[in-house]
């Protein structure tokens, strides 16, 4: 048990240290200083600007950002959209995969546009290798996508009065060639060399020790995953995800998906204390992330590791831990660990099945992505956080008496509108859509196109823990996570479609507001700090900050998570 | 300071005043100004519907008695918060009246255009109308004197016994309604429309009438109504989560939840606030133009003072003569008073008295021409009957006088020029016939616990400047003694607009004091413009408040005002939302705990019984009001000890206090209730 921990700490430790170079490697590349891959990238990225016809000079102001942003997106759905109902009767389909359903195709495109990767399918028997690559596209442009606006945040908070804030397609470029790439291109290769496969061949037969006949599912995968994770992702290559042997082999393999996943969030807040040179004001931002994601992590491991207390009573010895739903080359302690870092960070990705874990664990991976705000994904972690900064800016700022200020601009109605509008808009998607769902499921209508059967059909068990698949489903797809509760009959039309909406509300929305907002305050006259001026950069800010997260958290979500896993909790208690 | 600061805050007849009021602000029209009190509004509505309904025979909602507890709870709630905004408004009211009791109606004498003077009513003056008042008038309503001069007793309105002198032109010309003549005769033109005055303003904004409200409550109530509009939320879905967990819940306890959880507490009390900090600004004797400006007062970064009659008190006397180098000191006094003796100013005055009345009185002017000072020479004397020309003033127009006339500046007199200046006295050269004779010292006083008032300042982020006419050097050492952070020297009127603008290009709001004309731009220019009633008119037009007491440091008591409203603001958001925390964990197992009885775990306050528990919380809701009115009429007490202390401090108290507070409140309240269950 104690090597357990032992490997737990090490590697968010060893994470966060090496997230320190990378964060200031991440801020020069944005800043347009030298880097030591100039040499490699630069032509790459002349070539690219050069047959695309953009200027990467040509400063932008927020709106500008917003549009090229929107417009990009939307070309990358349709063309995904077409490949996955096509893939059928199109090239790279060895193992004959039929077509997806539009409804599924539409969940399927939009959650891989949005960063979330829900995954409605299994990519053994789901997927072409052409929508394979297509979705590993996707998966590299998706998270270059929330760079890109997170730089340009970063910029808005540097200018002192300007609506000039860099070029989109400078930032996107350049978070994808010279951040997701390199770093992907090491994952991948560490993967390949512990036994991933990475080959366009077709299905794999063996004979087991048993003597029975197996077809292995093979196919690109070392590429796939390591963006996957890098890029917080999530959408495993086969259906079980990081359980799978292939996808994730060996302990080892497991530490670095872990690495993986948590590096570039990590890395994108010491980025901003570089870019902006307020290391100070950086580090307090991760400690509160910190500080939140230990209050998950902790209640988790130790559930985990003390097994399920319905079996203790059975009076079974369970000195492994709660072990169902988990990987045995894993174990009880990482396996708890990576299901709250999959969530807060919204990756997504499973390496064990959440659905089994102790309802205390199911409740604060609910809560991680209730919250979506500590560390959070790839560029858009931080847009979430800074909703909760300046609603806590502004709060505080009236709290010692000073019109609200952040980095010298002052904090008005306009920006608590749209910050206050952000921070609702998460509970109304989540709450609205289980809400939806329940209705359905407590009165076990017929649902007719939109489910074959009665609507209790979709859940796999009765009770608070239906009610908790069911919230889970749309707190994923509310967070862009992606991960599953699983348990839940969601390939139908119904659950492809409402969460399809909600997943594409709530990665566009949310990227809307803190670049409308950060555009805004960039665009306001700088005022100089003074002795009366409240400083961001400290710890008692920092507990302001996490006190608005915990509150808006608890407040929104605690009669959904009481009916849920809290009730499953104090039932086997 | 002049009347009740000290007065309790619930006096007998504003509280009935109010209490009324309370009722007659339930009508809806008002009600949807306040978002969270009107949704609380539509909640007691529906018990009210609720009630009837279970009269008329419905027996799904519980008991008669139960719901009908839960409905005036509600009703209860509503009136408290009512009862917040009608105190506040009611204080306001009792303050402007005693100041408007000052002017009711007067006989006026008005002179008519061809001369006539006419016996009217102060209220049928208009604007551009000329009065005449003699000694005994009281003076018929605000305007400004055009001709003659009087002592005028405005005790009624600072509280100040000590009569003042008003005249025309210069920027003591400006009088106030019911105000009393004490001596001669005055013509004052009428500059404000009746109901138009500064005072019927401030009173129409603390009634309400016209009351707008400040940026930051805007974004506040945005805040409140996004906060309001979770909870609606939470409410609406809990009804299909509860039907799939076979929990029914009643009406009663729908509304009961919502109400709990909605910021009640602050959205009562925000007007209240608002109409507290004015009606403040009101006792300490400012009149506001708008409720804005007392809320900008609170961000000021930078503050200019002028230093005569701010920092160093009324003027300067001269306290010892330097004669130059081969002029004997007798000669040289002899030239001082010659040159002083018609000249009328405090300085002026204060040469003679050092002279001595023997020296003096020896002496005559008679048949000299005098020469005024003007801002070109910045000189002033005599010639006298036989020719001899005496002048006195700053150093380097002396030095031009003289270089003019071929004669040089002597050694002695320069040095001593650069003595008297760096020990932050003023020096005055005196020239007779071209030839410098000496110089004068003039010494500043600076007043008493200026420095403590400045450091105050400093500590709360506001920087002060200094203004003055006197040179670099008189003016660093008035500032360093004084404590003043920067200084604007020898300033003429367009150096004060000039530094406010930087300032303002820099991103600070500036603020600043003025009486006269030529401040008018500077005071409309600054952020903050307090003008001294006893300024002119275009003064007063220009800034956005009005100082009654003529006190050059009542902007510090302005700003804390300021913070305070804020302040008050944010720490009853803050306690009211982390109230939330334990009602929450007093209704939610108490609305599962029939169908799922392991909830009973969340119950940690061990309540009753889930209608005891539902009972308690919204009674907590809604006396929490009524209790912390006097901290909103009150305000939260502002300590200059920096930005994040500030902020540790009342996170603590309102933050950390708001979470635990409403779990002991709602334990107590059940305990009692559970009594009579």
């Amino acid at each position: 048990m104690n090597t357990e921990l032992f490997g737990v700490i090490s590697i968010f430790i060893i994470s966060i240290v090496l997230a320190i170079p990378v964060g200031k490697y991440i801020a020069k590349v944005y800043l347009g200083d030298k880097t030591f891959l100039d040499p490699i990238f630069n032509p790459i990225e002349k070539f690219i600007f050069k047959i695309s016809g953009i200027n990467s000079t040509e400063e932008m102001n927020w709106k500008q950002h917003l549009k090229a942003l929107l417009s990009v997106n939307m070309i990358w759905f349709f063309l995904c959209f077409f490949v996955l109902l096509f893939q059928g009767s199109l090239f790279l389909n060895p193992d004959n995969n039929p077509s997806m359903t539009p409804d599924l195709a539409f969940n399927t495109a939009i959650s891989f546009v949005v960063n979330c990767n829900l995954q409605h399918y299994s990519g053994e028997t789901g997927l072409s290798y052409l929508s394979q690559m297509v979705l590993m596209f996707l998966q590299f442009v998706s998270a270059g996508i929330g760079m890109a606006a997170a730089a340009m945040v970063f910029t808005a908070m540097r200018e002192k009065t300007t609506d000039k804030l860099g070029n989109f397609y400078n930032y996107f470029i350049k978070s994808c060639t010279r951040i997701l790439l390199p770093l992907s291109a090491i994952v991948a290769v560490a993967l390949l060399f512990s036994g991933t496969p990475m080959t366009f061949e077709g299905k794999d037969a063996i004979t087991t020790l048993q003597g029975d006949n197996v077809e292995v599912s093979r196919g690109p995968a070392a590429a796939f995953i390591a963006i996957k994770h890098i890029g917080t992702n999530g959408g495993g290559f086969f259906g079980a995800n990081s359980a799978h042997p292939l996808e994730n082999p060996t302990y080892l393999t497991n530490a670095i998906e872990l690495w993986a996943q948590l590096i570039i969030p990590f890395a994108m807040i010491f980025a901003l204390g570089f870019f902006l040179n307020k290391r100070k004001l950086s580090y307090i931002i991760f400690g509160v992330m910190t500080v939140g994601f230990l209050l998950l992590v902790i209640p988790t491991v130790m559930t985990e590791l003390n097994g399920n207390p319905a079996i203790e009573k059975m009076g079974i010895a369970q000195t492994t831990g709660a072990m169902e739903g988990k990987e045995v080359r894993f174990g009880p302690a990482i396996s708890g660990f990576w299901s709250i870092a999959t969530t807060v960070i919204s990756t997504g990705s499973v390496n064990s099945m959440h659905d089994s874990s102790m309802p205390l664990s199911g409740a604060m991976q609910l809560l991680a992505m209730m919250v979506n705000a500590f560390y959070g994904g790839c560029g858009v972690g931080y847009l979430n956080f800074y909703i909760f900064i300046i609603l806590a800016v502004f709060i505080s700022g009236l709290m010692v008496g000073r019109t609200p200020e952040f980095l010298g601009k002052k904090i008005e109605a306009r920006e608590v509108k749209i910050a206050a509008f952000i921070a609702i808009l998460h509970p109304l998607l989540i709450l609205a859509g289980t809400a939806l769902a329940s209705y359905f499921a407590a009165h076990d209508t017929a649902m007719g196109y939109w489910f074959s059967g009665n609507a209790t059909g979709w859940l796999n068990n009765p009770g608070n823990h239906g009610f908790s698949e069911m919230l889970y489903e749309y707190t994923s797809s509310a967070a862009n996570n992606g991960s599953g509760f699983e348990g839940l009959g969601d390939n139908n039309p119904f659950w492809n479609i409402t969460t399809g909406i909600v997943l594409l509300l709530s990665r566009f929305i949310p990227i809307i507001g803190p670049l409308a907002i950060a555009g805004l305050l960039a665009n306001k006259k700088y005022i100089p700090e003074s002795a009366g001026t409240l400083k961001t950069d400290t710890t008692i800010f920092g507990v302001m900050v996490f006190a608005v997260i915990a509150i808006i958290a608890a407040l929104s979500f605690f009669p959904a998570l009481a009916l849920g896993p809290l009730a499953e909790y104090f039932t086997i208690k | 300071m002049t009347t009740n600061k000290s007065a309790s805050l619930f006096e007998s007849k504003q509280v009935k005043e109010a209490l009324a009021q309370s009722f007659v602000k339930l009508n809806p029209k008002l009600m949807i100004k306040n978002p969270v009190m009107f949704t609380v509004e539509i909640g007691t509505a529906i018990m009210l519907a609720v009630c009837i309904s279970i009269l008329m025979g419905a027996t799904d909602q519980g008991s008669f008695t139960y719901n009908l507890i839960v409905f005036l709870i509600l009703l209860a709630t509503l009136l408290f918060a009512n009862f917040a905004e009608a105190i506040a408004e009611a204080r306001g009211k009792a303050q402007a009246d005693s100041l408007r009791k000052t002017r009711e109606e007067t006989p006026a004498r008005q002179v008519l255009p061809n001369g006539e003077i006419k016996n009217i009513s102060s209220s049928e003056l208009k604007k551009g109308d000329v009065f005449v008042c003699e000694s005994g008038d009281l003076i018929a309503t605000d305007g400004e004197i055009i001709e003659g001069l009087a002592t005028i007793d405005e005790s009624a309105i600072t509280g100040e016994s000590a009569p003042v002198i008003r005249e025309a032109g210069g920027d003591k010309s400006s009088v106030t309604g019911g105000t009393k003549v004490l001596s001669d005769k005055i013509k004052v033109i009428v500059t404000s429309e009746p109901g138009e005055s500064f005072l019927d303003k401030m009173i129409a904004l603390v009634e309400g009438a016209s009351r707008q409200k400040t940026p930051n409550e805007i974004a506040l109530t945005i805040l409140l109504a996004a906060f309001t509009l979770i909870f609606v939320i939470v409410c609406v879905t809990l009804k299909p989560f509860a039907d799939y967990a076979n929990a029914p819940i009643t009406i009663a306890a729908f509304i009961a939840l919502f109400v709990c959880l909605i910021p009640t507490t602050i959205g009562g009390l925000l007007s209240a606030i608002g109409i507290a900090g004015m009606d403040r600004a009101l006792r300490a004797n400012v009149i506001t133009k708008s409720g804005k400006a007392v809320e900008t007062a609170g961000d000021i970064d930078v503050l200019l003072l002028d230093k005569t009659g701010t920092i160093t008190i009324g003027n300067r006397k001269a306290t010892n003569f330097y004669p130059a180098k081969g002029v004997t000191e007798e000669d040289f006094i002899k030239s001082a008073v010659l040159s002083s003796l018609a000249d009328d100013t405090p300085e002026g005055k204060s040469i003679v008295e050092l002279a001595g009345a023997e020296t003096a009185n020896k002496l005559s002017i008679e048949g000299a021409t005098l020469i005024k000072f003007t801002a070109e020479t910045r000189t002033s004397g005599v010639i006298l009957k036989d020719g001899t020309n005496i002048r006195k003033g700053a150093q380097d127009a002396a030095k031009n006088i003289a270089k003019q006339a071929g004669n040089a500046f002597p050694e002695d007199t320069a040095q001593k020029v650069i003595d008297i200046s760096t020990n932050g006295g003023t020096p005055l050269v005196v020239i007779k016939n071209n030839q410098v004779q000496g110089v004068i010292e003039l010494q500043d006083i600076i007043k008493t616990g200026m420095k403590e008032r400045f450091d105050r300042l400093r500590k709360m982020g506001v920087k002060t400047v200094m203004v003055t006419g006197d040179n670099p050097l008189t003016a660093k050492f008035i500032a360093e003694a004084a404590g003043v952070d920067d200084f604007i020297a020898e300033a003429k009127p367009e150096d004060k607009m000039n530094y406010i603008k930087n300032e303002q290009n820099l991103g600070k709001l500036v603020a600043m004091m003025g009486d006269g004309t030529n401040d008018a731009p500077a005071l409309a220019q600054a952020n903050v413009g307090v003008a001294m009633n006893s300024g002119t008119q275009a003064a007063k037009e220009a800034g956005n408040m009005v100082d009654l007491d003529n006190d050059p440091t009542k902007l510090i008591e302005i700003i804390e005002i300021g913070k305070q409203l804020l302040m008050t603001r944010g720490t009853l958001t803050t306690f009211s939302i982390a109230n939330d925390v334990a009602k929450y964990f007093a209704i939610v197992p108490a609305l599962f705990i029939t169908a799922i009885p392991a909830l009973q775990g969340l119950n940690i306050m061990h309540l009753h019984s889930p209608e005891s528990a539902i009972l308690s919380a919204v009674i907590f809701n809604a006396i929490i009001i009524p209790i912390l009115i006097p901290l909103a009429l009150r305000g939260v007490d502002y300590k200059p000890i920096g930005a994040s202390a500030i902020l540790k401090r009342n996170l603590l108290i309102y933050g950390l206090g708001g979470l635990i507070v409403p779990f002991i409140g709602i334990k107590l309240i059940d305990l009692l209730v559970a009594l009579f269950m």
